[in-house]
């Protein structure tokens, strides 16, 4: 089966500054797909570039496809991108507040979703096909006429939700959707993502720089750093066998469980945009690096399960298979 | 010594909030955010509150640091009654309980030079600030020298933060209170500040009370734990011993939804995250 997106050598600019250079990155139908790292990574960049989302002077380069549209998404008119986004394509973003129109109603906004991509045949189709959202996202149904000033945070979560999974996209994703929430209601949420993608056979790329709750949602996993992806993978081969050095520090300085006062860390902060080194974006963190780590690592093994780095780390148990991942 | 003073002593605080009225018939009505807290901390604890949002945990941190009032109850900080205190008696409590706030962009002022930041604490309360004080501080908390010439916004998150621990640290406060420190900052960052607390409290041999709403942080950080909910102290212990037993029903619900690496790898899905500990999802 072909993947659902398909993203080849983006590379996003500003003026003269690289922010995000030659990511490659599939997602597979019905797969759970996460992309970590910390603030300033890019991969909130790589999500908005596939949705055309970038502000006025960022530009991408680069193919992205996305399943069912005939068209590559870089580069193509803001008239045939709507058509796309809601409907094959729709976004959680970090902050409810903001997505939300503050003017309408929920019931309104919920049924505007489908009416404008007609995937309902009338205003009362559409009404309580929004109801029915609703109730899958575990709302109240007089929440309909509701304004999104009324609701707490994870109540405003659960309707961009509802209104992502409104037309059943191809592909949703997911940008730090539950960075702003409780964790009992971050628990609830991430279930309702889970569980609205599982139910639609739709795709998930799920941006967060929390470890733990990818591990949770996703199958497979992309490590961003300075722009690239440095590392990808099976969540279980990624996480308990990280190759990349940028891996292994970011899993051990989020390991809390640890009996050590100490926690390890990485050494330095993230580079500020168009700052990181050339050749290994990690060298200047890294305590292996070396001379040849000026040079641009090659990319080690397939590209949905391998890293780039010159010095990995040594496999933990079993070395990774030489090819035959599931979307290798 | 077997008599020692508790470093904070919280008795049965209540803050209740009064909102606006809505009608001219009946009363205002009131919001209850503390409801009948007592908690011991002792010197050179390390103690740890945890809760969600709007639980009353930073409603109880402003009474402890005496930035407000409890509508009853008493607040006793090392051997002293703060409540009810007026601001010019409680130099004291300024001089000995310091806060680091979570948002590190606004608990700085934007028009302060750092060094001038860090001095201020020193500054209102008539010590001299010596520029010889304020490069010791940028020291101890891994800022170089000239740190001390430029703005708030030159820094990233957790730098700003460390400026921030640098200021609660000038009066040589003997307790340190932090909210949600490193909630805002990023993994690799959030370990390197939770490090620099953890050593800075043991080198200065402070007490620190440290909020949180991950228990994971807290448990990390803390000797004991509060967990609070909805204004009232639910369960109270050993942070490891709440952590791995939970004995109350919204400690247990409050534990199982934390995501965690080991049991994601174990096989754990979203739906184990709502299911209370020990029970199938």
């Amino acid at each position: 089966m072909s993947d659902v997106l398909t993203v080849q050598g983006l590379t996003v600019t500003v003026r003269d500054k690289t922010l995000v250079s030659e990511v490659d990155l599939t997602v597979g139908p019905g797969e759970r797909v996460g992309l970590i790292g910390e603030s300033g990574s890019g991969k909130s960049l790589t999500a908005l570039s596939v949705l055309g989302l970038l502000p006025e002077d960022v530009v991408a380069s680069g193919s992205v496809r996305l399943t069912g549209v005939d068209h590559d998404l870089i580069g193509a008119d803001e008239r045939r991108m709507s058509r796309v986004r809601g409907r094959e394509l729709a976004m959680v973003f970090q902050e409810p507040m903001t997505a939300l129109n503050p003017t309408m109603r929920i019931g309104d906004q919920i049924a505007e979703a489908m009416l404008i991509h007609r995937t309902r045949p009338g205003r009362g189709a559409a009404r309580s096909a929004a109801l029915e959202l609703l109730e899958r996202v575990q709302l109240p149904s007089d929440l309909m006429r509701a304004y999104p000033h009324q609701l707490s945070g994870g109540q405003r979560q659960r309707i961009v939700l509802a209104l992502a999974l409104a037309n059943d996209p191809a592909l949703l994703i997911c940008d730090e959707p539950s960075t702003a929430l409780d964790v009992t209601v971050q628990a609830l949420v991430l279930d309702l993502i889970v569980k609205g993608v599982v139910a639609r056979s739709s795709a998930l790329l799920f941006i967060t720089h929390d470890l733990a709750v990818v591990a949770t949602v996703c199958e497979r996993v992309l490590v961003m750093y300075g722009g690239r992806v440095v590392e990808s993978g099976p969540v279980g081969e990624v996480f308990t066998n990280p190759r990349h050095r940028y891996t292994q520090g970011l899993l051990a300085a989020s390991d809390l469980d640890t009996a050590d006062r100490r926690l390890p860390t990485i050494r330095g902060n993230v580079p500020a945009a168009g700052q990181f080194p050339s050749g290994c974006v990690f060298r200047t963190r890294c305590p292996h690096a070396t001379d040849i780590c000026a040079g641009t690592p090659e990319w080690t093994g397939p590209v949905a399960d391998g890293f780039a780095c010159h010095h990995p780390a040594e496999p933990v148990s079993s070395p990774r298979l030489p090819a035959g991942g599931a979307h290798a | 010594m077997p008599d020692q003073v508790p470093a904070i002593q919280v008795l049965d605080v209540v803050r209740d909030y009064p909102r606006p009225r809505t009608s001219l018939l009946r009363p205002a009505p009131v919001v209850h955010a503390v409801r009948g807290v007592s908690l011991d901390v002792k010197q050179g604890e390390r103690f740890g509150i945890v809760g969600e949002s709007g639980c009353g945990k930073s409603t109880l941190l402003r009474i402890i640091a005496a930035l407000d009032q409890p509508t009853s109850g008493h607040v006793v900080v090392e051997g002293t009654d703060i409540t009810r205190l007026p601001e010019r008696r409680l130099r004291f409590l300024r001089e000995n309980l310091q806060l680091v706030f979570q948002d590190p962009m606004s608990s700085l002022d934007p028009r302060m030079r750092v060094r001038d930041i860090i001095a201020e604490p020193l500054v209102v309360q008539g010590h001299p600030a010596s520029g010889e004080r304020v490069r010791e501080l940028l020291e101890a908390v891994g800022l170089s020298a000239d740190a001390g010439d430029r703005y708030p916004h030159q820094f990233s998150g957790g730098q700003r933060q460390r400026i921030s621990i640098a200021r609660a640290l000038a009066p040589r406060p003997r307790i340190l209170i932090a909210d949600e420190p490193v909630s805002a900052l990023d993994v690799s960052v959030r370990a390197q500040v939770l490090n620099l607390i953890s050593d800075l409290v043991d080198e200065l041999d402070l007490t620190l009370v440290f909020v949180s709403h991950d228990l994971s942080v807290v448990k990390h950080v803390c000797d004991r734990v509060a967990v609070m909910h909805a204004g009232q102290i639910v369960e109270t212990g050993y942070t490891g011993d709440v952590y791995a037993a939970p004995q109350h029903a919204y400690t247990q619900r409050l534990v199982s939804a934390i995501p965690t690496l080991q049991r994601a790898l174990s096989g754990a899905t979203t739906s184990d995250l709502l299911a209370t500990k020990g029970e199938p999802a």
